[in-house]
């Protein structure tokens, strides 16, 4: 293989300047290579880029100043600019776009892109390149971005040839869109945008190699749906999969639910996917799931998981997951399926189309279904659920954080307006999964894969773009909310009023919980220290900052940042030293829950061999 | 994150060889990507060759020899699959019967009566002269490891100086083809 240690797109030409100077195709016509890139984002549908500019990318900025077809949003970090257009694609269902420059530009994204592939978020991020002669000279402002981001992204490109340039940027949307959604990066030298050279349009005839099954085999399905309608303790286990799908997807999975009276749990990726406030709903499952949605999922007989991968926070100890359960998988990713369990049907395709398969299957089947037993497994499920794991005792003089996550809920819902969450990492973005309901899908932005501090306020802002009218709330911790606060600046600069609602607890609480419930309570460097004044901070960026601390000044407060019109920043004080429960700790099995502080025993799942799980 | 074994049951903990044939564009990065998926999700490599097979289409062949369980090889082949410029993975293993073969050059320092050791042995493991002076032959030879590592342990006590491999190639037997 004649391959160069650089990666990228395969080239002809021996000198890739002379083919900036040539015109190949004669049809084609001929532009820079900068225009020729926002042709085909155009193309491509794209209205708003996330970026920050630098040196190797100037050329493709003052492409940008000179046509008013694609909106650039200065971010305050690149790092934020990819978590934006997460927001953004997530929110729409769209592929986001970001724009960096070479070197630092480029390693300030990695965290975003690798959020971005762990979460399945079709994303295009435009790196800078030092110009092709350069490359591999230790150039300033090199890197090696397509080898940096090779492990982070879903695919990714180099482009040293003007010719083969807007075929990549095609691709690199098909890529990003189709299958398994994913981040992917195409590296411009700058060469290659200031030469001139052919634009092509998107191609119509299918990919050569990269062509994803969607449709799911008739015959599995038939079998799937033998196996549900024997079922009797039946659970359906959705997650971002289905979100992945389009909102017609989560029709489909509250229709076959509703039809089949099965019970369904979502992961923390699922949420929005069936509506949180329906009897069917057993809420979330995994580490911080709910009691009567982990019994569930041990105790059933027959499982099926759409769009959901069978995630370490999900199964906890994988030889006592489900361990009576007939297990059924729904993704369009093959490699997904017997990776961490193996199921008994696997159903690769998209979750739409298999949800579709499915409703036809089950309602052309005769096959009649364990009623008596179903019932039954109802009345055991009402049972658990009957425990109020979520239960909390609001009292005293201190705000419980699960009680300003359920009052945010209950206020938001009293707006009737439409509501987009996003949140950092930590015991905040736990209740907020917890205490916060969502009917629909899109309307639930955390970082899940990857766990990324300083996520939710630039995801916010892109969640905000998207949905100008909409009211878009980041619920924070004090910690994360520094990693991107920055990005205040940006809210300010394009008047995007997202609400940042912090559950300041002084600690990193969910480090401070792991360290009282597995480390005898020393507190190794998880208090937060030295915080800022967080009402200063918003007003420094011309903000509004609120500061609560009693619970009777909560509901007021809310209410104020709700109503106003612009960017808010609440400073809501709430207990220090309150744990997130119910908690599966790492190593344990689904019947081994901590359901609270009261319970006897204590963290009696702990095992040596939980202890070095994350 | 650690591996934890999901069954006591043997199909789970019993390890297998598997030489998986991949048909991938010839582009530069591809191996890289293919090297990377193996280190980065702590798969094993035996062995790895690539070199293009249809000029025209610019389609390079790789061939991999790994272990590991059932149901890591499988994640193998997923993985590999699901890499954009990969058109085909073919596990040989499973598809019936192959041939796998290997290309290695020996160079063996003897003189006198070793020298026509050497050369017997050579000849009964057809493997061919394809260099020769006073003091040393270099020996070309194909095969399948075994073949391969027999004669070098032969080789040694008649003064092996130096081996190289090319690594496994496959393909199936009968009609089957690979095709992208
Ligand atoms: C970038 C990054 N660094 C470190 C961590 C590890 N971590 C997970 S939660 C957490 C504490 C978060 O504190 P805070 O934002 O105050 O949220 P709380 O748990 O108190 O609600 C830390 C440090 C992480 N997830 N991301
Ligand atoms: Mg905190």
């Amino acid at each position: 293989m004649r391959a160069s240690p650089d990666g990228g797109t395969h080239s002809e030409s021996q000198n890739p300047m002379s083919a900036t100077l040539q015109t190949t195709a004669a049809a084609a016509e001929t532009m820079s290579g900068a225009e020729i890139v926002l042709r085909a984002l155009k193309e491509q549908g794209v209205e708003v880029i996330f970026g920050y500019p630098g040196g190797a990318v100037l050329p493709l900025y003052d492409a940008l100043f000179q046509q008013n077809a694609i909106r650039h949003i200065l971010v305050r970090h690149e790092q934020a600019a990819v978590h934006a257009a997460e927001g953004y694609a997530r929110s729409t269902g769209k592929v986001g776009c970001v724009l960096v420059t070479s070197g630092p530009g480029a390693t300030n994204a990695v965290t975003g892109l690798l959020d971005a592939l762990m979460d399945s978020v079709p994303l295009v991020c435009l790196t800078g390149q030092v110009p092709t002669h350069l490359i591999g000279n230790d150039a300033f402002q090199e890197a090696d971005t397509t080898g940096i981001t090779r492990p982070v992204t879903k695919h990714n490109y180099l482009v040293k040839d003007i010719r083969k340039l807007a075929g990549v940027v095609h691709e690199a949307f098909y890529v990003a869109r189709s299958g398994r959604p994913g981040p992917v990066v195409i590296d411009l030298p700058k060469d290659v945008l200031i030469g001139q050279g052919p634009y092509h349009e998107a191609p119509t005839a299918p990919h050569r190699s990269y062509r994803p099954q969607r449709e799911p085999n008739a015959e599995l399905v038939a079998q799937a749906v033998k196996l549900l309608k024997g079922a009797k303790r039946p659970i359906v286990y959705a997650g971002g999969g289905v979100v992945n799908a389009g909102p017609e997807a989560s029709r489909l999975l509250t229709e076959f639910v509703r039809l089949t009276g099965f019970p369904c749990t979502n992961t923390l990726m699922g949420l929005g996917t069936y509506p949180s406030t329906d009897r069917q709903f057993l809420g979330m499952l995994g580490m911080h799931g709910t009691y009567e949605a982990n019994l569930a999922m041990h105790g059933c007989d027959v499982m099926l998981n759409v769009g959901a991968r069978f995630d370490d926070r999900v199964t906890g100890r994988l030889n006592a997951f489900a361990p009576t359960a007939k297990k059924i998988h729904v993704d369009i990713d093959q490699s997904s399926i017997n990776k961490n369990v193996p199921v008994d049907i696997a159903l690769v395709g998209d979750a739409g189309l298999t949800l579709k398969a499915l409703l036809e299957a089950w309602k052309a089947s005769e096959q009649p279904q364990h009623t008596g037993a179903l019932a039954d497994w109802w009345t055991q499920i009402e049972e658990w659920r009957g425990k109020d794991c979520l239960r909390y005792r609001q009292e005293g003089s201190i705000i419980k954080p699960q009680h300003a996550i359920q009052r945010l809920y209950d206020l938001t819902r009293e707006t009737g307006r439409d509501t987009f969450i996003t949140t950092e990492v930590g015991q905040h973005q736990m209740w907020a999964a917890q205490y916060f309901g969502f009917e629909k899908p899109n309307r639930w932005m955390t970082s899940g894969g990857l766990g990324t501090m300083g996520y939710g306020l630039p995801a916010g802002m892109g969640v905000q773009i998207a949905h100008p009218d909409a009211l878009v709330i980041d619920i924070a911790g004090e910690a994360s909310i520094l990693m991107n606060i920055q990005e205040m600046a940006t809210l300010a600069q394009y008047r995007l009023p997202v609400k940042v609602f912090i559950l300041n607890n002084e600690y990193m609480g969910m480090v401070r919980q792991w360290q009282e419930l597995l480390h005898g309570g020393r507190y190794s460097e998880s208090y937060s220290a030295a915080l800022p004044d967080f009402v200063k901070l918003a007003e420094s960026f011309h903000a509004r900052g609120l500061r609560v601390t009693r619970p009777e000044d909560l509901d007021a407060g809310i209410r104020e940042m709700l109503a106003h019109p612009g960017p808010v920043i609440m400073d809501c004080a709430v207990a220090k030293d309150e744990n997130c429960f119910p908690m599966i700790p790492s190593g344990a099995a689904h019947n081994e829950m901590i359901l609270g502080p009261d319970q006897e025993g204590g963290v009696k799942g702990v095992t040596d061999e939980g202890k070095v799980l994350v | 994150m650690p591996a934890v074994p999901t069954m006591s049951d043997n199909n789970e903990t019993k390890l297998r060889n598997a030489t998986i044939a991949v048909l991938v564009d010839n582009e530069p990065g591809i191996l890289a990507r293919v090297v990377g998926l193996f280190s980065g999700r702590g798969y094993n490599i035996e062995s790895l060759t690539v070199a293009p097979v249809d000029e025209d289409r610019a389609i390079s062949r790789i061939t991999i020899v790994t272990s590991g369980t059932e149901m890591v090889i499988e994640q193998i082949k997923a993985q590999l699959d699901r890499l954009v410029p990969v058109r085909k993975v073919c596990d040989l293993s499973l598809e019936g019967p192959h041939l796998a073969r290997e290309l290695m050059l020996i160079k063996v320092v003897c003189t006198g009566e070793q020298r026509a050791e050497a050369l017997r042995l050579a000849d009964a493991f057809r493997a061919r002269v394809i260099d020769a002076t006073t003091a040393s032959f270099v020996f070309e030879m194909t095969g399948n490891g075994d073949k391969l590592e027999a004669f070098t342990a032969l080789m040694r006590p008649l003064g092996l100086a130096e081996v190289v491999r090319t690594g496994v190639i496959g393909i199936a037997r009968g009609t089957y083809s690979l095709k992208a």
